[in-house]
């Protein structure tokens, strides 16, 4: 059997693509900081899909625990997926500075240090597929959410420069860019409700996109075209744009 | 919030609502703080407005399978699981529904709030016979457990309260072992009511028995019928058959569906008509056999969306139940104004109920089904199940011992309270009519009421969306003693939807 190991399992795209990774007869190690909700969803992919799942502690901000967090794992995973994230609120963000920090080390500080450790590991034993999620709001920074788009935008760069490094070593690094998702994430939020996809559609998308080594993927896919569209927009018109 | 417009599976009523929903209990705690006029809401597929309210709290995200005690076969499970679920996961394991109704897209949450009762109620009772207990969240924001023998009065207010003592977050149940996948068939045809009812009767020992009955026929083939009986198909059962070395072969998916709104009146009493004649012509002509669970149990649900060809006003369900005695009088009276009227029902079902199946107090030691599938390999523990209890009732002959037993039982549940106040099925024949909105309708329907109410009948609350406050209470000798937990539990009504407002609960 072969495994699989979550960071930030707690989130609704890492739950839904756990669901995908356990149909395939993966294991899974399942990381974040509840426990008790990551005990159930272990349980509950355990007595679903018949495959071993354990809850682990990790916490992304703990930088001085990665290493070792990642030594000790037994066994060592074939797929290490990380979807911590923290959208936060951009208003509090702009007159607190320890928010702001906040949100840039959860979304790219902290995942991009583990990121880092299973990317030297694979490296070692020459195989291995590193699954980065990202967002579309790093394609371009707006108002609304700039601090979480900057630090998207760092990952999504991290991921980039990882995948050119290892890929000559047969590891696979993918970035996945996702658009609304119906996750609680934005459950305050106003969406456009046609744009906002439900996460078992996303996570399925991005299992299939593992499957045949898609390098970078929009998801849902039409998320492609609109990013396309908004990055072509001059500076002189975007900054004038209430998006 | 958005402000979205809802139906249940009627389409009717359609209401303007905020939905929202929560897959971690803090959440849900969260969300009933300082709010009012909440209900729960699963997969909406009671018909009426039973999961209506201004604010809806869907448990579509709390589906989480959370222990499975595999030796007795006692699930602990989240409120959103739906039975599509657990038929996809545990009849390959070898493990049935104890009690399931016509359609499999319903929630355990949801079972238990109607206490939904299936083919085998005569034999097996409702869904709650077989709930250990219940986690639920109640209006102070606590989350308690209740069952026969903790917080009783909850627990019985509970199965078959409608969600209006809280949002349910978690059952223990039992399930059903089961050999093989499919159910050995029999069909009888009954020309009339009273040959009907005589096989009803004569088939009391059968495991599921239920009846599709031809309304519009009247005269001598009033209520005439087709009865088709189930057993679970042991393993030599179907030896002979393809399915013999892959017994619990199970297929959820894969479904038709009704894309569009049929133009309304495309079901009028011509075209029913057609139907009945066909479908009770094609039964005379079927044979006996071995039929996988999916056809047996839920025949509609390979179609999605059949409610569309009812077209866009919707339709109404009509689900009453008359005690034994007056049945045979009270059925006659209303098939008979069914067919006067040539209001057909496109699907109508007649079943015979058993009586009330007295609850035990759980066994703590199933109580506690915390452990994790593979943990439960290790476990030695021998638990008794309900469904060991359901032998034992039968295997006790001494009424002595069963007296001394109940006494017991009901010492330790409080207040006396031993069985679920205000749950639909009792004794006697149920029938389920479904009618498209039309002109008139309500009308005739007022009509049939006063039948059922002049034969002591109830109403079933999962189908009802019309019915007035005075109609129904008169079928519920126990409300008030339900109300007065439910102000216990929720003295502010946190908890309410359409229709408890509609009949006066809350």
């Amino acid at each position: 059997m072969k495994n699989c190991l979550i960071i930030g399992a707690n989130s609704d795209i890492a739950k839904a693509l756990a669901a995908q990774f356990a149909k395939a007869k993966y294991n899974l190690c399942l990381t974040g900081r509840n426990m008790e909700e990551l005990k159930k969803t272990a349980s509950d992919l355990n007595i679903r899909f018949g495959v071993q799942a354990e809850a682990l502690f990790f916490d992304v901000l703990q930088y001085e625990t990665h290493e070792t967090f990642f030594q000790q794992l037994e066994p060592k995973p074939d797929v290490v997926i990380a979807a911590a994230g923290l959208l936060g609120d951009q208003s509090i963000a702009e007159t607190d500075p320890q928010y702001a920090r906040l949100i840039i080390d959860t979304n790219f500080t902290g995942v991009a240090g583990i990121l880092n450790e299973a990317g030297n590991y694979f490296e070692t034993i020459g195989k291995g597929s590193v699954i980065g999620i990202s967002s579309v709001a790093g394609e371009r920074g707006r108002k609304k959410n700039y601090f979480y788009g900057a630090a998207k935008a760092g990952f999504t760069a991290f991921l980039s420069g990882l995948r050119q490094r290892l890929h000559p070593k047969g590891v696979f690094v993918m970035t996945v860019l996702p658009g609304f998702v119906r996750t609680k994430m934005i459950e305050n939020e106003e969406t456009p409700w046609l744009l906002t996809a439900e996460p078992e559609k996303v996570a399925k998308q991005i299992f299939n996109g593992w499957k045949s080594r898609k390098p970078v993927i929009h998801t849902p896919h039409y998320w492609w075209l609109i990013m396309c569209m908004m990055k072509m927009i001059p500076e002189k018109i975007f900054r004038k744009l209430n998006v | 919030m958005n402000k979205v417009k809802l139906a249940n599976w009627g389409r009717y009523p359609v209401i303007e609502t905020s939905i929202s929903s929560f897959n971690e209990e803090r959440h849900a705690v969260q969300k009933i703080r300082n709010a009012h006029g909440v209900i729960a809401r699963g997969l909406g597929r009671c018909y009426g407005d039973s999961s209506l309210a201004e604010n809806i709290l869907s448990t579509l995200n709390y589906n989480k399978f959370i222990a499975f005690d595999e030796t007795n076969g006692v699930l602990r499970c989240e409120a959103g699981v739906s039975f599509a679920d657990i038929l996809e996961v545990f009849v390959p394991k070898g493990w049935f529904l104890p009690v399931t109704p016509g359609t499999k897209f319903i929630t355990v949450g949801g079972a238990v709030a109607s206490d939904v009762h299936g083919k085998n109620h005569h034999k097996e009772g409702t869904f709650g016979n077989w709930v250990h207990s219940l986690k639920i969240l109640i209006a102070s924001g606590e989350v308690i457990n209740c069952s026969p023998g903790e917080n009783a009065d909850l627990f019985f207010a509970t199965v078959g309260g409608m969600g209006l003592t809280g949002i349910i977050l978690e059952v223990v149940f039992s399930l059903k072992k089961i050999e093989t996948a499919f159910i050995t068939q029999q069909v009888h045809i009954a020309k009339n009511l009273d040959e009907v009812m005589r096989l009803f009767d004569e088939n009391k020992a059968a495991t599921y028995s239920v009846a599709w009955i031809d309304c519009l026929a009247g005269g001598k083939t009033l209520g005439r019928s087709v009865l088709y009986l189930g057993e679970h198909s042991k393993t030599d059962e179907i030896a002979d058959t393809i399915f013999a070395d892959k017994p619990l072969y199970y297929h959820g998916k894969g479904s038709i569906g009704v894309p569009f709104n049929f133009p309304s009146g495309s079901l009028n009493s011509l075209s029913i008509r057609l139907f009945n004649s066909l479908y009770y012509g094609m039964n005379k002509l079927k044979s006996d056999g071995k039929i996988h669970i999916n056809p047996f149990f839920y025949p509609l649900d390979s179609v999605n969306n059949w409610n569309r060809i009812y077209g866009k006003k919707g339709f109404l369900q009509y689900q009453f139940v008359l005690p034994l005695e007056n049945s045979r009088e009270g059925m006659t009276e209303i098939l008979t104004a069914l067919h006067n009227e040539g209001r057909g029902s496109f699907l109508a079902v007649l079943k015979l109920f058993g009586k009330q199946i007295p609850y035990f107090l759980p066994d703590t030691s199933v109580n506690e089904v915390t452990v994790t599938a593979e943990e439960t390999a290790n476990r030695n523990e021998t638990t008794v199940s309900n469904n060991a209890q359901f032998e034992r009732i039968e295997a006790e002959s001494n009424t002595q011992e069963r007296a001394s037993r109940d006494g017991k039982n009901q010492q330790c549940m409080q207040n006396g309270i031993n069985h679920p106040l205000i749950s639909f099925p009792m004794e006697g024949y149920t029938l389920a009519l479904d009618f498209p909105i039309t002109s008139g309708l309500m009308k005739f329907l007022n009509k049939l009421d006063e039948i059922v109410l002049e034969h002591n009948g109830r109403f079933y609350f999962t189908k009802d969306s019309r019915l007035k406050p005075d109609v129904f209470r008169k079928g519920y000798p126990e409300l008030d003693q339900f109300l007065k937990i439910k102000r216990k539990y929720d003295p502010e009504n946190t908890f309410s939807s359409s229709q408890s407002k509609r009949l006066g609960l809350t």
